[in-house]
């Protein structure tokens, strides 16, 4: 496989794991972020100031990554989460942009503007990949359980789920958390793949990016998530030849979904066995539903 | 002395300038169907959400076998064994009639962040179990063959009873139901009684119904309560509210003398 492809690839399945951790949230806890990258800039610079100044080994500090930006989304969640709504969007952008920014301007940790460089080259396909498919068995097994009816009961009608016993500020606190988390993997494998990092790569473009794909891949579909982000990187690069017309090209293919898909690529279906049961047996299904309608 | 399961002291609520809710004292004894009536905006519903922790009383006590729960939390009420259902349907419209149920049921079966994650140790035994406890539901109110249907798309009665089964779902010994007939013609209301009065008995519950429907509250609930403008103005069995003249003069209004 050609190296340029080879980057194309494991560039998908890191931005896939930072979707998952925005669909989660987003799609399935309902609640809208556009400040996601500064978690992945969170996970990118402690697993680059970990294995560059610490020597430690990359996949400790991946893991150190995640949890880092775990923790400090539980911190941010606890006093923000009151928010509802698009309030909490609107302040997500200031918290995404304050960390940015914390990382631009504190020049004798981070280097700041000038740029993170010397990181090892850790992350290779099988590791992109690994993590991938890992990352998405265990969110899956998540949402296919108990947590993932309490994060959706949440997302419907949260005066519902209180009312069925459900502490809904823990859960949406924890669905923050666990985003941050797989954003912060995320971030912390982007810097094995870059070699260097510049706070600016994790600016409010990347972030509403993150919320772009989760959206028109379909809001509480996992596998539309990633679809979506596979849409989207292949568009990045089959048209990088025209540089930065591109983004029109980028626009006109969200406005096209949009408008044709209102609910996503994917509405809330999954890829698997259900799907295909519900295609292939439409008919059957109708029938069913004249009998009781 | 009877069994008391609810005891409502004094309890006040204002919005604003609006005293919703003014000095309602009744109770419950365990076992009672027992039906709230008044016209709109009496303040039955906030009597509702003031048992269930939506709002909080200015004023007065809320006593739960004994144990006051004005101002506690919803979950922690609910823990407790009160559940209900809405005036307006809440219901998670975009999971299926079975997933409304489980997600309800699960809080007797429950497992921690590892085992969900990794679907080891107790994930298997306790979905098949809320799934189990699930389909029993929807089973006793007739709603078994659209499980697999997404809650929204119900047609509006059956809507009204996987409400009722979510909330039966709770084990709760305290149920409130908060106007179960609205927008029900003559053939479902009585199809409705017949569930309660079954749902009442085959799960040992209280049952407190908020209704328009006299029909529905003149005949199956033999404690009645009637509020009008935040205040409870007559209290008895169904003869006797018929008969009283509070009561006509609320509904009807008031006879001009000239």
């Amino acid at each position: 496989m050609s190296g340029y492809l080879e980057g194309i690839i494991i560039l998908i399945c890191i931005n896939s794991i930072a979707a998952m951790g925005v669909s989660l949230l987003t799609g399935f806890t309902g609640i809208f972020t556009l400040g996601h990258a500064g978690y992945m800039a969170i996970g990118a610079y402690t697993a680059a100031i970990l294995t560059v100044r610490h020597h430690v080994p990359w996949l400790v500090a991946v893991l150190a990554a995640g949890t880092l930006a775990m923790i400090i989304a539980y911190m941010i969640g606890v006093p923000t989460l009151k928010l509802m709504g698009d309030y909490f969007a609107i302040a997500s952008i200031g918290l995404g942009e304050t960390i940015r920014l914390i990382l631009e301007n504190w020049q004798s940790f981070t280097r700041g503007a000038r740029g993170f460089p010397g990181i090892s080259n850790f992350t290779t396909l099988p590791v992109a990949a690994g993590f991938f498919l890992a990352m998405l068995i265990l969110m899956r097994f998540l949402i296919n359980g108990n947590y993932g009816r309490a994060f959706k009961a949440c997302r419907d009608d949260f005066v519902a789920a209180s009312l069925l016993g459900f502490k809904t500020a823990h859960y949406r606190v924890l669905s923050l958390a666990i985003s941050g988390f797989y954003c912060g993997i995320a971030g912390g494998l982007m810097a094995g793949f870059l070699t260097y990092l510049q706070p600016v790569m994790f600016d409010m473009q990347k972030s509403t990016e993150l919320t772009a794909v989760v959206v028109f891949g379909g809001l509480g579909s996992l596998s539309g998530s990633i679809i979506g982000t596979v849409v989207i990187g292949v568009v990045t690069e089959v048209f990088r030849p025209i540089s930065q017309y591109r983004m029109l090209i980028y626009g006109a293919i969200m406005v096209i979904i949009m408008v044709a898909r209102p609910e996503g690529i994917m509405g809330q279906h999954e890829i698997g066995p259900k799907l295909a049961r519900s295609l292939f047996a439409r008919k059957p299904a109708n029938e069913r539903d004249g009998n009781h309608g | 002395m009877a069994d008391i399961i609810l005891k409502l002291n004094n309890l006040n609520k204002h919005f604003g300038g609006v005293h919703a809710v003014q000095d309602i004292s009744f109770t419950l004894e365990r076992g009672e169907l027992a039906g709230l009536i008044g016209p709109n905006g009496a303040g039955k519903t906030t009597v509702f959400n003031l048992i269930t922790g939506v709002y909080s009383p200015d004023s007065g006590q809320i006593l739960y076998k004994g144990e006051d729960i004005a101002s506690r939390k919803t979950y922690e009420i609910v823990a407790k064994g009160i559940a209900r259902t809405f005036q307006n349907l809440r219901l998670f419209p975009r999971s299926t009639a079975l997933e409304n149920v489980m997600t309800a049921c699960q809080q007797h079966f429950r497992y921690n962040f590892f085992e969900a994650i990794s679907h080891l140790g107790r994930w298997n035994s306790h979905e098949r179990k809320i799934r189990e406890m699930s389909l029993d539901l929807l089973d006793r109110v007739n709603l078994l063959p659209v499980a697999e249907q997404a809650a929204g798309t119900l047609p509006y009665g059956h809507q009204r009873r996987l409400e009722i089964a979510r909330a039966l779902a709770l084990q709760p010994e305290l149920l409130l139901l908060d106007e179960p007939a609205a927008g029900m013609n003559p053939e479902e209301v009585h199809v409705l009684n017949e569930l309660i009065r079954k749902i009442h008995r085959d799960f040992n519950l209280t049952t407190l119904v908020i209704e328009h429907h006299m029909e529905v509250i003149m005949e199956i609930c033999p404690h009645i309560i009637c509020m009008n403008f935040g205040a409870l103005i007559a209290e008895g069995d169904p003869d006797h509210i018929q008969k009283n003249p509070e009561i006509l003069k609320a509904y009807l209004g008031e006879e001009v003398e000239d």
